[in-house]
């Protein structure tokens, strides 16, 4: 019998993620990270780009929902952190509203030809910079001005094949509500992408908990269980989330 | 007796889990003969390095102690799971990581991993004291689970970990849990034996 394919990984570089991901996100796969507020999903997806560029991956932050400077600015609390991956241009960040004000994109809704631009914008930057990861923090912002469902499945389906394409492994961001049941805005995001990982707070006895779970990672035999992400200055750590014999978790 | 249970932890091989039984009608003199054998005795050992998970008593209290047995600050790290619910966070300690309550069960292995990636050693003791307070806290089935975690972990880890238990003559719920996870117990009141 022939051997199965084994898929090239791009590590994140999140010790306890690449554990239960069978050593990370298969290259230029593009995959979902969903939660609410407060749950560390900027700060998970800055730590993939920071470990990437430490191995010498150019890694691209499209930011639309907070500033480029005050991401740094709170990155740089973080040991992980190295400025000088931004100064010599391994770590590269782009304010999304500039582009759009750049690309004539202003307005409320954008059209099917508009978007189609932002795509190939999005394509030729990745290109032109050589990017192996990418984060787009946040797709939810993007597909507020995306209103219908079926240009919302064209968009990813695009930006996914231009991305693979081009070897880039991605982590979009969702914002969702704090009770987890779907994934994502209009809740067609999540059926495109090639995983799904979700972060949640929890309660046990009145404290919170930042909960982390891998929902779908396709060519990946990976976990399915809950853990415990703690944001601490050395990066992300997790931890099994206790249950105590109760199910779902306390 | 500290130097019976300074002894006995070094002829431990690497990875072990000790219960260190007390007895409560000698706490002091018992506390204080265990701080001596594992932070002065085996923790100032070359290049060891202890991370002392401090749920009885707060960070500060404990630090003292050390102080007064000659540890060095570089040599330990706290794990302070108490000082918050007791409201006594107002001067934290340099070597210490704070959790916010003995419940956060996951938060306080997180954070002795953290330290152990910070502080990386040749040799590194994790002291939990106690099992009896985190008991008050936590259901036994929980914390069944998180001792079995922690303990395994560590014992991957190559770490010798120190489990502090208060009992009386009589085998409680949580004394038959730790009896599970650890690889020995030994029994201070009785002269380490």
């Amino acid at each position: 019998m022939a051997p199965a394919t084994v898929l090239a990984r791009c590590a994140t570089g999140i010790e306890g993620l690449d554990n239960i991901l069978e050593g990370g996100i298969p290259r230029g796969n593009m995959v979902l990270v969903a939660g609410s507020v407060g749950t560390g999903k900027t700060t998970l997806c800055l730590e993939f780009l920071v470990r990437g560029a430490e191995r010498g991956e150019r890694s691209l932050f499209l930011s639309v929902t907070e500033a480029s400077s005050k991401l740094i600015q709170n990155l740089s609390t973080f040991e992980f952190f190295r400025r000088d991956l931004i100064d010599q241009g391994s770590l590269v960040f782009v304010d999304l509203p500039v582009l759009y004000d750049r690309l004539g994109l202003g307005h409320e809704e954008l059209t099917p030809e508009e978007i189609g631009i932002l795509i190939r914008t999005i394509r030729d930057l990745v290109r032109s910079l050589g990017a192996k990861r990418l984060v787009l923090d946040s797709l939810t912002s993007v597909c507020y001005r995306i209103r219908r469902d079926e240009q919302i499945r064209d968009f990813m389906l695009r930006l996914g094949q231009e991305l693979n394409e081009a070897g880039c492994t991605s982590l979009l961001v969702s914002e969702i509500g704090p009770t987890p049941g779907r994934y994502s805005l209009h809740g067609v995001e999540e059926a495109i992408v090639d995983g799904v990982i979700l972060l949640w707070n929890t309660r046990r006895m009145g404290d919170i908990l930042r909960v982390v779970q891998i929902v779908k990672m396709r060519g990946t035999a990976h976990s399915r269980a809950q853990y415990v992400l703690e944001l601490t200055p050395i990066g992300i750590l997790m931890a099994p989330h206790l249950k105590g014999g109760r199910e779902g978790g306390t | 007796m500290a130097i019976d249970i300074g002894e006995r932890l070094r002829a431990l091989p690497t990875g072990s889990a000790v219960a260190l039984k007390l007895d409560p009608r000698e706490y002091a003199d018992h506390y204080f003969a265990v701080l001596n054998a594992t932070l002065r005795d085996v923790g100032s050992e070359t290049d060891t390095h202890t991370i002392y998970v401090a749920v009885t008593n707060p960070a500060a209290f404990v630090w003292t102690l050390a102080q007064a047995l000659d540890v060095p600050m570089d040599r330990i790290s706290f794990v302070d799971a108490i000082s918050h619910i007791m409201m006594n966070y107002s001067n934290p300690l340099a070597n210490a990581t704070y959790v916010e309550s003995p419940r956060a069960l996951e938060e306080i292995m997180l954070r002795v991993e953290y330290l152990l990636k910070k502080f990386p050693h040749p040799r590194s003791i994790v002291v939990v004291d106690s099992v009896n307070t985190l008991a008050i806290h936590n259901p036994p089935e929980l914390l069944n689970e998180f001792f079995h975690i922690l303990l395994n972990n560590l014992k991957s880890r190559s770490v010798l970990t120190l489990v502090l238990e208060t009992s009386e003559e009589e085998t409680t719920g949580v004394e038959q849990m730790l009896n599970l996870v650890v690889d020995e117990t030994i029994d201070v009141a009785r002269g380490g034996r």
